[in-house]
């Protein structure tokens, strides 16, 4: 059994574990356990992938392994790992282990965690796997999971934010599918193997034309592509704590790891064409969302649009096409991820509390929950990219990236972008400033406690990762870049 | 000299520890703890300052750089990658000497003013972390690392404006503060992505190496909108620094930043941070010149219009800290103004030594001035002239120290001020006669709104007072003693045979012309400041009557405040955030919605077909065969 096996393998065997559970001291035991054992099943893979990296410096795709599926359509169940998909695992497992902290006291526990546990079945397996078919079914079981979540376990229009984001996901993973079997029959290959087919065909232009918007399309609604991520705020503010924190820490990433692991790998002449229209929304996504979170009062409101501000920020730099600016378009991922999983985990927190998410309903909480508001404090500085942090890094590295892409298209493009610093530092601002600093507003929240060690746990564990990247660029942004190099080399190809 | 990593690493040390332990300390502890770590810094930088000019910095007549450390900490493509390390030159030596120097002196003060506030222990941690940024800043060895440190003193600056959080006043001062010198920043940022983008490197020695000979060629005369794209970038960097130095009309955050304590308005918004823009321009002062002289001359004329602007809101203000913070704009604006008019190499670069030299001298009269100031408030609990009055009685040792500071800010020899003073409009007399009268007006102006501030605390006034005031403690007193002793003798100091243009050390003299024209300016202001305040009169009233206009405008600092409102609030917040908000749920969203009612609308009517009769299924099964029939005959 490969190691990459067990990231799939133990969440099993926690939802098989949980069936027998009675209490929720038990069931609590069985997640701590079960996330821990990802934890460490992470730190284990980073040493692998590093130790077998060393020894096959060329080989694209380390640690594979394969089984037949179905035989007749040549679908396999083909594991693999690069250095993208690694550290999108060690996101994944970050995330997953500080979730569970922050769910701590669910109602209906065993439900819920059954459902966390199948969602986690799904992130996994995408990441792991380099089959397309594979790749999709996971994709979908990432999904369905997140019906049930939001509209049993949610707040508010529970109900409605539950069905729109199913469906609108659903839809993009429509296009997905028909992009699949499009690439299945217009490259002409016998397998679903994505490396096979980015080594031995060239899929002709004219399907490519049409198959790159499918896929990037429908990979692009998950990453909240603009004007398709409507469903971002509302599934948000619905999503109760730790799904919001996976959702947008993690399943959000997948719709951009899918756009360059499919739709560029796979169809480097039309991302070379057609790139610039998505390059344009991309760029609208960076500045839309970052203005519409200016004059949200809703805090999950304001995290959800900066989530397609940043998100935006991935996808804009995914199609910039040059190593630079998608390694940074992986950090942004990394960083994205962990920093609006802390935001989420501390809103959650202080819901849970003052039973609001109205900024305009509090005030001075720094007095009140100091340890965190502190950590808000730190999250926010983080998502304005201050320098010691995750943000700096990764949109350093993307502004940076895109700059060296020639032409004034490019050019504007990359300073509009480098816009969004100034309305991130305002929203963020005004949050902080409305909600923690200033006189206490509702005499009611005085004497509220601080965090729970649960959330400690939770909330220190993702501030730790975050300053990890921002003080220790250099090794994460070593791996990612290294292992773009075969998508690189592809892209260079097409345009010869 | 790698010990000088010490000087970077203890700060940040003291930081970490004092944020994440310092609250289980007693507040004493934690600030001596803070004070002594930055005695250290202040004894280390000492050492390497010692080091540099006396024993290793000088090589066959000139100024080396040395670095004694530098690693690889993001790379971005084979050429550019971001480094962090040490430069030692002589700027860099000498903004080590200023900032522990200023540091310490603001950490032993705090000691006495910031006693018994809540979160003590925060404002020291707060304050090791900006010394930290700040130390990194200046020793940066390429201007991306500048930009990180540059960011961090940003916050730094944020998180001290912000000291007393629940009041409202320092909430909004602290999110002003961080948003307008963000907006420059972004200038910054996308003038070193332009820079880099051709030069293909970040480091500064490379930059400036040869006359700036590798950015002139790589650019290679390319224009963007008629104006050639080197000067577009280098203008861009400018605005970072335009921004963090307060230049017009990015100065709009610095007064309101009074809202932070005041040994923190002497220690970030006099002497150091604020001065961050000014160095710079003079760690690239070569490509500037050899490269954009267009931007250099623009930066002259903001200089000089930001230097007379801001002196003359300073003299209607009456919050003494305000007062202040308008001298302390002019003055940097005086800096820049020496860069702006300097030329390269030699004594023709007189206005980049006299810029650093005055940034080195204004740095230890400003912040004297206000802990000065800091002290008085300490005393009569306002900030407001009208609440103070003949202290000079009350509070010796801060009214002579005052008084030292005024005179060395006014120009009048032999204090330090008037030296450094004189070599900038030395400089600017020999190179731009009009920036040089605009510098002398202001010269005078200067003198003339610092002794109303000097006569309006200690002498004329309130003479009543409830309580006594009585004179600050050790800790406070020390800091100005000290302070006003580097007042009064910085200006003797050989400041050519250190710093210039070209790192190589050249003679300067005192200009006998300009010298007496400055000192009549300056004589001038205070008599006029004497006659008009020492005693109580009607004659400021008089001459607000009789100049009315300008007193309102001046007052409400030309309305700018005004304008950066509506800027945020009206045009950002309603005209296009809330429009886009309300696109975004009602136009995006809405066709979303619209599309799924559409969806289970028609399935409504779809379904009405399935009604399960089975006469129904019948007929449709013979209207189908027909009409299939009729089609099969017409098409086949």
């Amino acid at each position: 059994m490969n190691i990459l096996g067990l990231f799939v393998v133990v969440p099993v065997l926690m939802i098989l574990f949980l069936f027998l559970c009675k209490d929720i001291k038990s069931i609590r035991a069985v997640m701590v356990t079960g996330a821990t054992a990802l934890l460490a099943l992470t730190a284990v893979l980073v040493v692998t992938f590093l130790r077998e990296r060393a020894a096959n410096p060329d080989a694209e795709m380390l640690l594979v392994q394969s089984w037949t599926w179905y035989a007749p359509l040549n679908i396999t169940m083909t594991l693999g790992v690069d250095g993208i998909s690694v550290m999108m695992i060690a996101l994944s497992s970050i995330i997953v282990f500080t979730g569970v902290f922050s769910s701590w006291n669910m109602d209906m526990a065993k439900e819920f965690f059954l459902w966390y546990c199948l969602l986690t079945i799904g992130v996994f397996g995408f990441f792991i796997t380099i089959d397309l078919f594979s790749m999709f079914m996971f994709y979908e079981v990432a999904l369905i999971p997140m019906y049930l979540l939001i509209g049993l376990w949610g707040t508010g229009k529970k109900e409605y934010s539950a069905m729109k984001l199913t469906l609108m996901l659903m839809g993009g993973s429509a296009f997905l599918m028909i992009g699949i079997i499009g690439i299945f029959f217009a490259s002409g290959a016998t397998t679903f193997n994505i490396v096979d087919i980015a080594n031995s065909v060239r899929i002709p232009i004219e399907h490519q034309r049409w198959i790159f918007p499918v896929t990037f399309l429908g990979f692009g609604v998950l990453g909240a592509l603009f004007p398709f991520h409507t469903w971002s705020p509302d599934g948000h503010a619905s999503a109760p704590t730790s799904v919001s924190m996976l959702h947008a820490g993690v399943l959000m990433k997948l719709g951009g790891y899918g756009c360059f692991r499919v739709a560029i790998y796979l169809m480097p002449e039309a991302a070379h064409e057609l790139g610039w229209i998505f390059l344009i929304l991309t760029g609208i996504s960076v500045v839309y969302g970052a203005f519409s979170a200016v004059v949200q009062t809703d805090l999950k409101y304001i995290n959800a649009y900066s989530s397609v501000s940043h998100c935006g920020l991935v996808l804009f730099a995914i199609l910039m096409l040059n190593q630079t600016a998608m390694t940074g378009a992986v950090m942004q991922m990394l960083s994205h991820g962990l920093m609006t999983a802390l935001f989420f985990s501390l809103i959650g927190l202080i819901y849970g509390r003052t039973h609001t998410r109205d900024i305009r309903e509090m005030g001075g909480l720094m007095k009140i929950m100091p340890f965190a508001s502190v950590c808000y404090v730190i999250a926010g500085l983080a998502s304005l990219g201050l320098p010691g942090l995750s943000g700096f890094v990764a949109e350093m590295t993307i502004f940076v990236g895109a700059f060296q892409n020639k032409g004034v298209f490019y050019t504007v493009f990359t300073i509009i972008a480098c816009c969004s610093i100034v309305i991130t530092a305002v929203y963020i601002l005004r949050t902080i400033g409305k909600f923690l600093y200033g006189p206490i507003q509702d005499s009611h929240h005085i004497g509220l406690p601080d965090a729970a060690w649960y959330e400690k746990v939770s909330a220190v564990g993702l501030i730790v990762a975050i300053a990890f990247m921002g003080f220790y660029p250099f090794g994460i942004s070593h791996i990612i870049s290294d292992s773009l190099v075969p998508i690189i080399n592809k892209l260079g190809a097409a345009l010869v | 000299m790698e010990y000088s990593i010490l000087i970077l690493i203890t700060p940040l040390f003291l930081f970490l520890f004092l944020g994440l332990v310092g609250g289980k300390l007693r507040p004493n502890i934690a600030g001596i703890i803070g004070t002594l770590g930055m005695g250290f810094c202040a004894v280390l930088a000492y050492s390497v300052a010692y080091q540099y000019f006396f024993v290793i910095g000088k090589t066959a007549d000139s100024w080396q750089s040395i670095m004694p450390i530098n690693f690889e900490w993001l790379r971005f493509t084979e050429l550019l990658h971001i480094d962090l390390g040490i430069l030692l030159d002589p700027i860099s030596v000498m903004m080590l000497v200023v900032i522990t120097t200023v540091s310490f002196m603001v950490h032993i003060y705090s000691l006495g003013y910031m006693h018994g506030e809540v979160g003590f222990q925060r404002y020291y941690a707060l304050l090791s972390l900006f010394s930290f940024s700040m130390l990194g800043l200046v020793v940066a060895t390429n201007i991306f690392q500048m930009y990180i440190f540059w960011e961090l003193v940003g916050v730094s600056s944020y998180s001290l404006i912000g000291f007393y959080y629940q009041k409202p006043s320092a909430v909004l001062a602290s999110k002003k503060a961080f948003i307008v010198t963000r907006f420059a920043d972004l200038g910054f940022l996308v003038g070193i992505l332009i820079l880099s983008y051709y030069t293909k490197t970040f480091d500064f020695a490379t930059l400036t190496a040869n006359n700036a000979e590798l950015v002139i060629s790589s650019f290679a005369g390319g224009t963007f909108m008629g104006m050639s794209l080197v000067s577009v970038a280098l203008a861009l960097i400018f605005m970072g620094g335009a921004g963090k130095s307060a230049m017009f009309p990015l100065h709009i955050w610095l007064p309101d930043a009074m809202e932070g304590p005041t040994p923190v308005s002497a220690l970030i918004h006099a002497a150091t941070m604020v001065v961050a823009g000014v160095f710079l321009v003079a760690r690239l002062f070569p490509v500037y010149f050899f490269a954009a002289p267009d931007v250099l001359t623009m930066i002259a004329y903001i200089g000089a219009f930001t230097a007379l602007f801001a002196a003359v809101i300073a003299i209607t203000q009456t919050d003494i800290k305000r007062v202040l913070a308008f001298s302390t704009i002019s003055q940097i604006a005086y800096m820049m103004a020496a860069l702006g008019v300097s030329k390269y190499g030699d004594h023709d670069g007189l206005g980049y030594m006299a810029s650093m030299f005055h940034l080195f001298t204004h740095a230890f009269f400003k912040a004297l001035l206000f802990l000065g100031a800091g002290s008085v408030i300490h005393a009569v609990h306002s900030n407001e002239m009208k609440d103070m009055g003949n202290l000079h009685k009350y509070m010796k040792i801060t009214s002579i120290t005052f008084l030292i500071a005024c005179l060395a800010i006014a120009g009048i020899p032999p204090f330090s001020g008037f030296f450094s003073k004189d070599e900038i409009l030395a400089a600017a007399f020999h190179n731009q006669p009009i920036i040089f009268w605009t510098l002398w007006i202001v010269a005078g102006l200067t003198a003339f709104y610092m002794f109303r501030l000097y006569f309006g605390i200690f002498f004329n006034g309130k003479r009543d007072y409830e309580h006594k005031p009585h004179e600050s403690g050790l800790p406070m007193a020390i800091p100005l003693m000290i302070l006003a002793v580097f007042s009064v003798f910085t200006g003797l100091i050989p400041f050519s045979e250190f710093i210039s243009s070209d790192n190589k050390p050249f003679e300067m003299h005192i200009d006998m012309v300009v010298a007496s024209l400055s000192v009549v300016a300056a004589i001038v202001g205070i008599v006029v400041a004497y006659t008009m305040y020492f005693k109580d009169s009607n004659k400021p009233a008089a001459v607000a009557a009789r100049l009315k206009g300008l007193y309102t405008a001046s007052l409400n600092k030309f309305y700018l405040d005004e304008v950066w409102m509506f800027i945020t609030k009206k045009v950002i917040f309603n005209c296009v955030s809330r429009p886009i908000a309300w696109f975004d749920r009602h136009v995006i969203d809405g066709t979303m919605d619209n599309i799924a009612n559409v969806t289970q609308k028609a399935s409504h009517r779809v379904r009405g077909l399935q009604s399960g009769q089975m006469q129904r299924y019948v007929a449709f099964l013979v209207a189908g065969t027909i009409l299939i029939a009729i089609l099969v005959l017409i098409f086949v």
